[in-house]
C-alpha cells in the first residue's frame, strides 16, 4: 500500500540462490499480490539460517517484498513454525494433543525430556536439540508421533525415540 | 432504501448500512470498541452484539447489514445478556485501577463496565501484563490496559498510510506495538490517542496533568497550515492541558496532525515574553505598557519626521490572525508607509498581481479529484490534513505525480516522482505544457516562443497524459516553489499546464496568509515587498509574530538590515536572542489560544474563535496592542471595542481591496542558470515559533533530522564530500559548516539544509547558488 | 465388511500415487471428457448437487450448493482454494489423500475450476506436512507435463494454474477465511461474514474453498454417476467418507468406509477396544465436536444425519475413541487447552474466554476446583458460543458443554476429592 523508497538496490538483500528460490513464490500469485509469498519466503529464509528468523532477515524480506516491516513482524509471532530465537541443530516437535495423549504420548514428552535434560521450548547446551510441544500435528492414527526436522515418526516408543536419535548423532 | 426497525422506531435506512450506522444515525446508542465511522469494520470486539428478530443468536451489529423488514433489539434481554458477557471477557485481562490510569474519567471501557454493574468479574485468576514499548515522545503506552480493538493499527494501516503499530502473537498473546521499539513517524500518529478507547495509549505530554472532568473544552481553530483544523483546547486553571480535534467532515474530518495537537506545549515556554521592554542605553528594561506604547510610536514618528515614512517598514508573521493583520496594516498605512508584508520566506514577488486565491473550492473537492500533480510540495509536512485527503483519494484511484527538489515516501500509492533541481523544474513543467500543446483547444501565444523546441521526455509525456485522461485534475504548488527566487517562472508555468489541462491549480498558503491578502497586509501601492523590505536597509521596522532570522527568506540580510535600522519594534510572544540584539522596543503578544481572531482557510472560509485562556503574564493581545498603537498615534478609526468590531470593518462593503487580477504572468526567458543550489525547506516543526518552542515535537525522529546538510551520493563523489566530515556551505562571503548526510532522495544539483534553525540563519538567502566543500579545505 | 474407496481408490497400487498408477484406475478420463465433450459448467454443478456430496472439511456444507453461489459468467479472476490445512486434532485424512493420491485430488481442483469458472487454484497445505507437499508438487509436475495445467488445456480453451501454498502451524488458518487472510500473507485471523468467499474472497475475488476430501471426490462422482456416488451413502449423505480411527482401538488407521455405516461396525475394522477395554465415550468428529458416551455411540450411523441424532456431529470423521480408563477432566483439559493456544485473538469472547476455560479445567484436574466450577464453565462457554466471528469460539465451547453434560459426576468427584475416580488411570 506505501511506496516504499528503497535504500538499496532489491538484488543486495538476498543471495542469488535464495532469491531464486523467493522469485519462484512470488511468481505463483498475481501481479501486485508479492505479500503472500511471506510465509513460503520465511520458510525459505529460516532454513537458511539455521533453523531460525533474525530481525534483520524479516526487515530483509519486507524491503524485498515492498511491504512494511511489521507485517512480516505479525506473521512471523502468529505462526508456531518460526522461531525467533536460536534453535538447536535438529528441532523435536511432539504432538501432546487429545489422540496423542490418549496414546501415551506423556511418556514420550517425559523420555525426550530426560533424554536431552532439557524442557519443552528449551536448547541442549551442545546446541544439537530443540525440545518443543506441539498441537496436533495430523498423524493422530499414528500417535503417538513427533515432527523430527522433516520428518514424521510415528508410534513412538522410547526405543524408537533412542534408535532415531542415536542413529543422527552418529 | 428499506425498511427496517430498531427497539422499536420505525426507519428508513440505505440498505448498503450496517446496523450500528442506521442506530448512529437515528441516535440510538449501541456500545463498541472496535468500530470507528472512519475505520475499516473489523468486529473483533463484539461489544456491539445486538438481537435482531428471526437470528439464532446476537448478532454484531458493526457487520451486520441491515435488510429490508429486520428488527433489531438493542437492549432486549438477549442483547444486553451477550453485551454483558463480552463485557466480562473483558474485564478479564484488564486492569481495574481506573483511579491511576490516565484515561480515568473518559474511558469508554470504564464508561460502559459501569453501566453493567458491578460484580462483574468471576474471574480469579491472574491478569495479563505486558510490557510496554517506548513508540516517541508524543505518545505514552500502557499496554496491559490495551483491549485489542485493533483501531490504532487500522488508523496507520488506513489513514495515516504508514503501518507502525501491529497486532503481534496470537490469542492471549496478541500484543499492540512495533514489535521492535521505535518512535512512531506518521505526522498524524496523536490521533491514535483519541481512538484508543482505554488508557493504553495515551499523550505522552499530558501524561498526569489532569483529569477529565477538571478541564473545560473551548473550540479553537489550529494555526499551523491553511487548513484551519478545528480543534478542542483543554483547560485547568487558565492552562491549556492538552488540544483534541472537534470533528469538522469539511476539514480535518475527525483527525488533527501532531504539529497542531502539541503545539500547545509551546505556549508554556520558558521564553515566553511577558512584559514590555526597551532599551536604555543598550540596557533592556522593564517598563509598563504605556511607556513601552509611548515609546513605540515615539521612536517611529522619530524615524518618519528624520527620514520618511517610506524609511518605514511593517513586516507581520502569516500566521497573525486576520483582525491582526488588518490593524497592523492600517496603522501603518496611517503612519504613512505602504512598506507592508506577510510573505516573510518569498523572495520572488515579479507575478504579485497575479491572485491565484480561490473562491469556489473546498477541502473536500480533493475527495472528487481523480489526479494529483505535486509542485514543489512535501505535503506531509507542509499541509499534513491535505495530505491525508489526497491519500484517500489515491487510495480510491486518483492518481498522483509528484515533482519537487527531493523525492519523500509520500505514503499512497504515488504513480510517478521525480527529483529534480530548479532548472530542471522549469525545464520540466515546461516540457508537460508542451506535450499537453497537441490537443489543446486554444493555443497560448505568448509563450510558443518560450516552450523548448524538444519532444517532451517520457515523464512529461506521462503527467500531461495523467491531466487529460483526468475528469477533475488538481495541482498543487507549495514552499519549495513558492519559497524560490525563481518562483514566478515556475508559477506561471504551473499555471499554464493548469490551463492546458484544464485542471484545478491550488497554490498553497502559508497558515493565515489568506486572511492577510484579505487584510491587504501587502503593498498597495508603491510600497516594497517583503525582500525588498530588508534588501534596502531601512532605519525603521516593525515586526509582528515572527522571528526575524528564522522566519524569513533571507537571513543574514535580515541581520544586516535591522543592524543598521535606527529603530527596530517587535511585537512578539517569544523571545529571540537576535530580536534582543536589535530592537528597541519588545511588546508582549498573546499567543495562540490566548486571544480572539479569525483564521481564513485554504478554501477562504472565515472561521472566528475566541481566547481560552489568559494571555501569559503582562502579554496582550496583537488587537489590543495595535489598537493602543493606533490610538496613541491619533489616527482615526481604532476606538474598537472587540476583535468582531475589526472583522465587521473589514468585511465592510465600503472597504476597496486591491485584487490581483487573473490573468497570468509570462516570463521573459525559461533559462536558468543551473548550479549547486541551496535549497532550504522549513520543517515540519520550525514552521513557526510556537511550533519551534514545543518541545515534544522537537524530540520527534522528523526534526532530529533536521541538523544536517544533504546531498546525494552522485554529488557529493563529484565533490569529495563524505559524511565523516562536515561540510561548510558558502554563500557569497558567509561561511556554515554541518555534518553532511547522503541522501539520494536529493535531486542532482542540489544540496538540502533544513531552514528555520541556527545554522539557516547564519545564510544570506536560503535558496541560493552555494560552493560546498569539505570542512578544513577552504 | 466392503470397503468403497472413493478418495483411497488407489491404495491398493504400489507407488500409489504416480500419474501411471491413477490413470490406472481410470484417472483424468474424466477430466478429459468434460474438456473433450465442453460439458457445460451447471451440469457439472447439478451432478455435484444430486450426488449429495456435503463438504468433508467439518461444517459438511453441500458441495454443489455452495458452488452454485459462485457468479461464475463476471468477469475477472476467480479462485478455488483447497482446504489441505488439516488441524483439527483427531483429524489426518487429507494428509493420505497427499501422499496416496494426491492426482485424484488435482483432478477434481481442475474440474472444479472449470465448473465455478476460475482459472487459478491454490492448494493451502499445512507447513509441517513436508512428505506430502513433496508428494503434491510431484504430481503436479506430473499434471503439468502432461498437460492437464496451464493454457488452453488439451485444446479446449481453458485455462488452468494449480499452484502448492504452505503454512506455518496455526490451526485456525483451517477456517475458511483464515485461511485466504494466510494464503494473502497475513496472520490467519477469520474475516466475518457476510460478504462470504463467493463473492469477496481471495484478493477480494470470487472463491470457492473445499475440503481436500469433497474436491477429490468430484472426480469418482462424474466418473460413476451422481446416483452411485449418492446411493453408496444414505439419502442426503453422499458417497463414502474417510474415518479416523484414533484413541483407544486396536487398529487405529483411516478407514473410507460408506456413509451410513454403523460404529459398530467401523470400531470393528478398527481392531475393536485396545486390550478389550470397555467404551466411554467417542468424539466423532474432532475434537471441536461435542462427545457421546460409548453406549449411546455404539447405536448410531456414521452419517451427517446419523450422529447428529447423537447430539453431536460428524464433523470431519475423525473419531477419538476413549475406554474406561480415560480421565474426562483430564480429556476436556488438553482440549481446553488447544483452543487456548489456537485462538488467533482478535475476538474477545474467544481470546479471554478460552484461556479462562482452560484455567479453570485446569484448576479442577489439579484438585483445586471449586462448586461452582462447573456452573461458570458451561455459562461461559455458552458465552463464548456463538458470538464470535468464526466458528473457533463454538469449537472450544462444544467439548466444554457435552463433558460437563455427560460426565458431570467425575467432574463433581474430581472437585470433591482433588483426585480421579477409581476405575480411571
Ligand atoms: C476453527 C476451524 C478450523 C477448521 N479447520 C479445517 C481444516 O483443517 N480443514 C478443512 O477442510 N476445513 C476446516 N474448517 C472448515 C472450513 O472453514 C471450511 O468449512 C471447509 O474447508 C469447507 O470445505 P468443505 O465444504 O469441502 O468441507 C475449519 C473450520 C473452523 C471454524
Ligand atoms: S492500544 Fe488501544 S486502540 Fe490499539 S488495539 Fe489496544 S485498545 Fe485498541
Ligand atoms: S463494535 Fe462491533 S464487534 Fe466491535
Amino acid at each position: 500500500m506505501t511506496q516504499m523508497l528503497l535504500t538499496g538496490p532489491k538484488e543486495e538483500l538476498f543471495s542469488d540462490a535464495l532469491r531464486e528460490q523467493m522469485d519462484t513464490w512470488i511468481a505463483k500469485y498475481p501481479e501486485g499480490q508479492a505479500q503472500s509469498a511471506v510465509i513460503p519466503c520465511l520458510h525459505i529464509l529460516q532454513d537458511a539460517n539455521g533453523g531460525w528468523l533474525s530481525r534483520g532477515i524479516m526487515d530483509a524480506l519486507a524491503d524485498y517484498l515492498d511491504i512494511p516491516a511489521i507485517s512480516v513482524y505479525e506473521v512471523a509471532t502468529f505462526y508456531t513454525m518460526f522461531e525467533l530465537e536460536p534453535v538447536g541443530k535438529h528441532k523435536i516437535s511432539v504432538c501432546t494433543n487429545i489422540s496423542c495423549m490418549l496414546c501415551g504420548s506423556e511418556k514420550i514428552m517425559n523420555h525426550l525430556q530426560q533424554k536431552l535434560n532439557i524442557k519443552p521450548g528449551e536448547t541442549t547446551q551442545d546446541g544439537q536439540f530443540t525440545l518443543k510441544e506441539v498441537e496436533c500435528l495430523g498423524a493422530c492414527v499414528g500417535a503417538p508421533m513427533m515432527l523430527l526436522d522433516r520428518d514424521y515418526h510415528e508410534y513412538l516408543t522410547p526405543e524408537k525415540i533412542d534408535n532415531i536419535l542415536d542413529g543422527l548423532a552418529s | 432504501m428499506v425498511n427496517i426497525e430498531i427497539d422499536g422506531i420505525p426507519l428508513k435506512v440505505d440498505p448498503t448500512k450496517m446496523i450500528i450506522q442506521a442506530a448512529d444515525e437515528a441516535g440510538i446508542d449501541i456500545p463498541r470498541f472496535c468500530y470507528h465511522k472512519k475505520l475499516s469494520i473489523a468486529a473483533n470486539c463484539r461489544m456491539c452484539l445486538v438481537e435482531v428478530d428471526k437470528a439464532r443468536k446476537p448478532l454484531p451489529a458493526c457487520s451486520t447489514p441491515v435488510s429490508d423488514g429486520m428488527k433489531v433489539f438493542t437492549d432486549s434481554k438477549v442483547a444486553v445478556n451477550a453485551q454483558r458477557s463480552v463485557m466480562e471477557f473483558l474485564l478479564i485481562n484488564h486492569p481495574l485501577d481506573c483511579p491511576i490510569c490516565d484515561q480515568g474519567g473518559e474511558c469508554e471501557l470504564q464508561d460502559l463496565s459501569m453501566g453493567y454493574g458491578e460484580g462483574i468479574s468471576r474471574f480469579t485468576e491472574r491478569k495479563r501484563a505486558v510490557k510496554d514499548k517506548d513508540i516517541g515522545p508524543l505518545i505514552q503506552t500502557d499496554m496491559t490496559r490495551c483491549i485489542h480493538c485493533t483501531r490504532c493499527v487500522r488508523f496507520g494501516q488506513e489513514i495515516a498510510g504508514i503501518k507502525e503499530l501491529g497486532a503481534t502473537g496470537r490469542g492471549e498473546h496478541m500484543e499492540i506495538s512495533t514489535y521492535v521499539e521505535h518512535s512512531l513517524v506518521s505526522e498524524l500518529s496523536g490521533n491514535i490517542i483519541d481512538l484508543c478507547p482505554v488508557g493504553a495509549l495515551t499523550s505522552k505530554p499530558f501524561r498526569y496533568k489532569a483529569r477529565a472532568w477538571e478541564m473545560q473544552a473551548r473550540p479553537s481553530i489550529a494555526p499551523h497550515d491553511a487548513v484551519g483544523s478545528n480543534i478542542e483546547l483543554h483547560i485547568r486553571k487558565n492552562e491549556v492541558m492538552r488540544v483534541v480535534p472537534r470533528d469538522n467532515e469539511d476539514l480535518n474530518e475527525s483527525w488533527l496532525s501532531d504539529r497542531d495537537r502539541f503545539s500547545y506545549l509551546g505556549l508554556s515556554s520558558e521564553d515566553r515574553l511577558s512584559e514590555p521592554m526597551i532599551k536604555l542605553d543598550n540596557q533592556w528594561q522593564v517598563v509598563d505598557w504605556q511607556t513601552a506604547l509611548d515609546k513605540t510610536v515615539e521612536g517611529l514618528k522619530g524615524v518618519i519626521s528624520k527620514f520618511g515614512a517610506e524609511e518605514v517598514a511593517g513586516l507581520i508573521s502569516p500566521t497573525a490572525t486576520l483582525e491582526e493583520a488588518y490593524l497592523f496594516q492600517k496603522w501603518l498605512r496611517g503612519l504613512g508607509t505602504d512598506n507592508i508584508d506577510h510573505r516573510l520566506r518569498q523572495q520572488d514577488f515579479t507575478d504579485t498581481d497575479v491572485d491565484d486565491s480561490l473562491s469556489d473550492w473546498q477541502l473536500a473537492d480533493i475527495d472528487d479529484s481523480d489526479a494529483f500533480v505535486l509542485l514543489g510540495t512535501n505535503i506531509r509536512a507542509e499541509q499534513p490534513i491535505i495530505a491525508h485527503r489526497i491519500r484517500q483519494a489515491a487510495l480510491a484511484g486518483a492518481t498522483v505525480s509528484s515533482i519537487n527538489l527531493f523525492t519523500r515516501d509520500l505514503l499512497m500509492p504515488v504513480d510517478r516522482q521525480m527529483a529534480v533541481n530548479s532548472p530542471q523544474l522549469v525545464q520540466t513543467l515546461a516540457g508537460i505544457a508542451k506535450a499537453l500543446l497537441a490537443a489543446a483547444k486554444q493555443e497560448p501565444e505568448d509563450w510558443l516562443d518560450l516552450l523548448p523546441e524538444r519532444a517532451p521526455s517520457a515523464f512529461e509525456h506521462n503527467v500531461a497524459l495523467q491531466l487529460s485522461n483526468a475528469m477533475n485534475a488538481t495541482l498543487f504548488v507549495g514552499d519549495l516553489i513558492n519559497h524560490q527566487p525563481q518562483a514566478s517562472t515556475l508559477r506561471s508555468l504551473a499555471r499554464l499546464v493548469a490551463e492546458l489541462s484544464d485542471s484545478r491549480l491550488v497554490v498553497l498558503p502559508s497558515s493565515n496568509s489568506n486572511a492577510h491578502r484579505l487584510a491587504g497586509s501587502m503593498p498597495a501601492d508603491k510600497g516594497l515587498n517583503a525582500r525588498h523590505c530588508w534588501e534596502r536597509a531601512l532605519r525603521g521596522y516593525v515586526m509582528m509574530g515572527f522571528d526575524p532570522l528564522l522566519d524569513t527568506a533571507q537571513p543574514t540580510i535580515v541581520h544586516d538590515a535591522l543592524r543598521r535600522a535606527s529603530f527596530v519594534v517587535s511585537i512578539s510572544s517569544f523571545e529571540s536572542d537576535w530580536v534582543r540584539q536589535y530592537a528597541n522596543v519588545i511588546l508582549p503578544m498573546a499567543c495562540f489560544a490566548e486571544t480572539s481572531g479569525t483564521f481564513v482557510g485554504i478554501d477562504q472560509r472565515k472561521q472566528q474563535f475566541a481566547g481560552a485562556v489568559a494571555p501569559r503574564g503582562d502579554s496582550r493581545p496583537g488587537w489590543k496592542i495595535l489598537r493602543v498603537l493606533g490610538n496613541i498615534s491619533k489616527l482615526k478609526g481604532f476606538d474598537y471595542i472587540s476583535s468582531q468590531d475589526v472583522v465587521d470593518e473589514i468585511e465592510s462593503p465600503l472597504r476597496e481591496l486591491k485584487r490581483g487580477s487573473k490573468t497570468g504572468f509570462i516570463p521573459d526567458s525559461l533559462n536558468l542558470e543551473s548550479d549547486l543550489m541551496l535549497i532550504s525547506e522549513v520543517p515540519m516543526y520550525r514552521s513557526d515559533s510556537l511550533v519551534r518552542h514545543s518541545k515534544a515535537l522537537q524530540q520527534t525522529p522528523e526534526s532530529r533530522a533536521d541538523g544536517f546538510a544533504r546531498i546525494n551520493q552522485k554529488e557529493a563523489d563529484k565533490r569529495g564530500l563524505d559524511p565523516q566530515h562536515e561540510v561548510v556551505i558558502s554563500q557569497d562571503d558567509r561561511k556554515v559548516s554541518v555534518p553532511l548526510e547522503i541522501d539520494n532522495n536529493i535531486a542532482d544539483g542540489c544540496i538540502y539544509l533544513a531552514a528555520a534553525t541556527s545554522v539557516s540563519a547564519q545564510l544570506g538567502s536560503l535558496f541560493s547558488q552555494v560552493q560546498v566543500m569539505k570542512a578544513g579545505r577552504e | 465388511m466392503k470397503l468403497d474407496q472413493v478418495c483411497f481408490r488407489t491404495s491398493h497400487l504400489t507407488p500409489s500415487w504416480t500419474m501411471e498408477s491413477y490413470r490406472s484406475v481410470g484417472g483424468y478420463q474424466v477430466l478429459e471428457s468434460v474438456l473433450k465433450n465442453k460439458m457445460r459448467p451447471e451440469e457439472i454443478i447439478e451432478q455435484v448437487k444430486n450426488s449429495a456430496l456435503r463438504g468433508r472439511g467439518g461444517a459438511g456444507f453441500p458441495t454443489g450448493l455452495k458452488w452454485s453461489f459462485m457468479p461464475r459468467r463476471l468477469p475477472g479472476d476467480k479462485y478455488i482454494v483447497c482446504n489441505s490445512d488439516e488441524g483439527e486434532p483427531g483429524t489426518c485424512k487429507d494428509r493420505d489423500i497427499l501422499r496416496y493420491n494426491p492426482h485424484q485430488l488435482i483432478e477434481g481442483m481442475i474440474i472444479s475450476g472449470y465448473a465455478i469458472g476460475a482459472q487459478t487454484g491454490y492448494n493451502y497445505i499445512r507447513g509441517e506436512f513436508y512428505e506430502p507437499i513433496e508428494r503434491f508438487e510431484a504430481a503436479l509436475e506430473e499434471a503439468r507435463e502432461a498437460g492437464y495445467l496451464g493454457r488452453d488445456i488439451l485444446g479446449s480453451g481453458f485455462h488452468f494454474e494449480l499452484h502448492t501454498h504452505i503454512g506455518a502451524g496455526a490451526y485456525i488458518c483451517g477456517e475458511e477465511t483464515a485461511l485466504l487472510e494466510s494464503l494473502e500473507g497475513k496472520k490467519g485471523q477469520p474475516r466475518y461474514k457476510p460478504p462470504f468467499p463467493a463473492g469477496y474472497g481471495l484478493y477480494g475475488k470470487p472463491t470457492t474453498i473445499n475440503n481436500t476430501e469433497s474436491l477429490a471426490s468430484i472426480p469418482v462422482i462424474l466418473q460413476y454417476g451422481a446416483d452411485w456416488f449418492h446411493e453408496l451413502g444414505t439419502p442426503n449423505n453422499g458417497g463414502s467418507k474417510i474415518f479416523c480411527m484414533t484413541g483407544h482401538v486396536n487398529k487405529p488407521g483411516n478407514y473410507e468406509v460408506p456413509l451410513g455405516t454403523p460404529f459398530a461396525e467401523l470400531l470393528e475394522l478398527a481392531g475393536g477396544m485396545r486390550n478389550g477395554n470397555k467404551i466411554k465415550a467417542v468424539i466423532p468428529g474432532g475434537s471441536s465436536t461435542p462427545v457421546v458416551p460409548g453406549a449411546r455411540m455404539m447405536e448410531l450411523e456414521m452419517s451427517y444425519d446419523g450422529i447428529g441424532k447423537g447430539g453431536s456431529m460428524l464433523g470431519a470423521g475423525s473419531v477419538i475413541v476413549m475406554d474406561e480408563t480415560t480421565c474426562m477432566v483430564k480429556a476436556l483439559q488438553r482440549i481446553a487447552y488447544f483452543y487456548y493456544e489456537e485462538s488467533c485473538g482478535q475476538c474477545t469472547p474467544c481470546r479471554e474466554g478460552t484461556g479462562w476455560l482452560y484455567r479453570v479445567i485446569k484448576r479442577i484436574e489439579e484438585g483445586q476446583g471449586r462448586q461452582d466450577d462447573m456452573d461458570k464453565l458451561v455459562h461461559m462457554a455458552e458465552n463464548i458460543n456463538g458470538n464470535t466471528i468464526c466458528a473457533l469460539g463454538d469449537a472450544a465451547a462444544a467439548p466444554v458443554i457435552s463433558f460437563i453434560k455427560h460426565f458431570r459426576d467425575e467432574f463433581q468427584y474430581h472437585i470433591d476429592h482433588g483426585r480421579c475416580m477409581d476405575n480411571t488411570a
